[in-house]
């Protein structure tokens, strides 16, 4: 494994079964009264944070404070950064504060290869979500979400259908995974109006749907993506309305759905638009799962990043 | 390079330490066994077996050390191997740790604190199937198979059917 992870192509295969069954592992020494291992202690994590965040911010400070690692959280706001300090000077404070590990979300696309590449600083870069590229840690929680609904299948996901619906156009959640579950085996369907579906899309190796109703009954997993109303500065749908009723889950196609197939969101969710509340809320829905899986998904990266000898060491 | 205990030698070692056991903690209503993986984990579910046939069910479980090591940053990270917990925990329990060699003790203090974890038992007991010496800790086993004296730049290599298709401890590489 690389000592950074910036997008999903940093991990070969055995990478992915490595930290999925780490962290199985780790959500089974964990569920007791004493959630906490000492593995990371003195070791410090900086949660960099240049755009908004909510869960996934408490989810790398949850996951690094298990691991008895110290958590330095910076956001935009507040700091000298809304002074105009750029990310070079940002960064080389974080390197001689001595962080092990930073991680980033930055609302441009390419800014954590940028941090992990310019030689500013030594700490291994994770990548929390960068513009409209990727977010890799989101698509191995959802990988492990999918291994736990699946478990039969032992992480190996041919056959699997997924569909991802939605703002496929802005969604780095949305590339991560068709990374990953492509990798894993299983056939992914990106079903969006053709005005949010990303130039090139032909190339990726996933069918395309224009139409939610065609396929519905075949589909494993139902991936709801967020519509991005902060990245909406242009029309890519008439109205709401129209796409809440062409696109989103309600409960008629919740009710046509596979018995066995669950239903993803990686929130925050607009309920009503993307998804009905009372789809969110339903015995089929895993939205909340996804959260605590989360956790011991980021910890089993921290862990395999971080709680080993610096990868230098070991080859010499 | 030979054998120094054949299949035979093992299975008489942990048959007397399965009694060891019974008499040890006079019966065995409270005796949950913890193995540690890999081959920990085969020796505790070999004595559960024996113990089985002499009319004592235990409960068997297994414990990962990995996260508690305290040579980690010396590595690459290491795979997780599995943690079981027994039927009916090990609260209040006599809890007897497993292993297949102890050398430097290093082991079971990560054990004793990855046990801690999980609850907090009566009593810990250690049963080892090979004592090698050399300890840099002070700890000590309770059931031991055989004490073997080694050189500390020997290195013992336990092989077990379930993993290695063959019974045998063996010592290697004495320089």
């Amino acid at each position: 494994m690389k000592n950074q992870l910036l997008s999903i192509n940093d991990l070969s295969h055995s990478d992915v079964l490595s930290i999925l069954n780490t962290a199985a592992e780790l959500e089974k020494i964990t569920s007791g009264a004493n959630k906490k291992l000492p593995t990371l202690r003195g070791r410090t994590v900086v949660n960099l944070f240049f755009e908004d965040s909510t869960r996934t911010r408490i989810s790398f400070e949850t996951a690094a404070k298990r691991l008895s690692a110290d958590v330095i959280n910076f956001s935009a706001k507040g700091s000298s950064v809304s002074k105009g300090e750029s990310l070079k000077d940002t960064a080389q404070t974080l390197q001689a504060m001595g962080a092990d590990a930073v991680v980033i979300r930055h609302g441009s696309s390419g800014a954590a290869q940028r941090l992990a590449d310019s030689g500013w600083i030594s700490a291994t870069v994770i990548n929390a979500g960068d513009g409209t590229h990727e977010h890799p840690t989101q698509a191995l929680l959802d990988a492990f979400t999918i291994s736990k609904a699946f478990p039969d299948r032992k992480n190996d996901f041919s056959g699997v259908r997924v569909a991802i619906v939605g703002d496929i156009l802005h969604s780095r959640v949305a590339r991560s995974n068709v990374l990953l579950l492509t990798k894993l085996g299983a056939k992914v369907t990106l079903i969006a109006p053709p005005t949010l579906l990303p130039v090139g899309v032909e190339q990726w190796p996933v069918d395309i749907s224009y139409d939610f109703d065609a396929e519905i009954e075949n589909f494993d997993v139902v991936m709801m993506l967020r519509i991005q109303l902060e990245r909406m500065s242009n029309f890519f749908f008439p109205n709401e309305r129209e796409y809440s009723r062409r696109y989103g889950l309600n409960e008629t196609r919740l009710s046509r759905m596979k018995k066995s197939a669950i239903v993803m969101h990686p929130g925050p969710m607009n309920r009503g638009l993307e998804i009905s509340a009372s789809s969110a809320d339903s015995s089929r829905s895993v939205i909340v799962d996804q959260v605590g899986n989360g956790v011991v998904a980021r910890m089993a990266v921290l862990y395999l990043l971080l709680g080993g000898a610096p990868i230098s060491e070991v080859l010499s | 390079m030979s054998a120094i205990l054949e299949s035979a030698d093992i299975d008489r070692a942990l048959k007397r330490i399965s009694h060891e056991i019974i008499e040890r903690n006079h019966g065995i209503e409270s005796v949950v066994l913890l193995g540690i993986p890999t081959r920990g984990a085969y020796i505790a579910a070999r004595l559960a077996e024996i113990l089985k046939n002499l009319g004592s069910e235990v409960p068997v479980g297994t414990l990962d050390i990995t996260m508690h090591r305290d040579d980690l940053r010396m590595r690459a990270p290491r795979p997780l191997l599995p943690t079981v917990l027994p039927l009916g925990g090990i609260e209040g329990k006599d809890v007897v740790l497993v292993d297949d060699v102890l050398f430097s003790g290093r082991t079971i203090r990560a054990a004793l604190d990855a046990l801690g974890e999980l609850g907090r038992p009566k009593t810990v007991q250690l049963a080892v199937l090979v004592d090698r010496g050399h300890r840099e800790l002070p700890i000590r086993a309770d059931y031991v198979g055989k004490n073997l004296p080694t050189s500390s730049n020997e290195s013992v290599k336990v092989s077990l059917k379930e993993v290695d298709g063959i019974d045998s401890v063996e010592i290697t590489g004495a320089r």
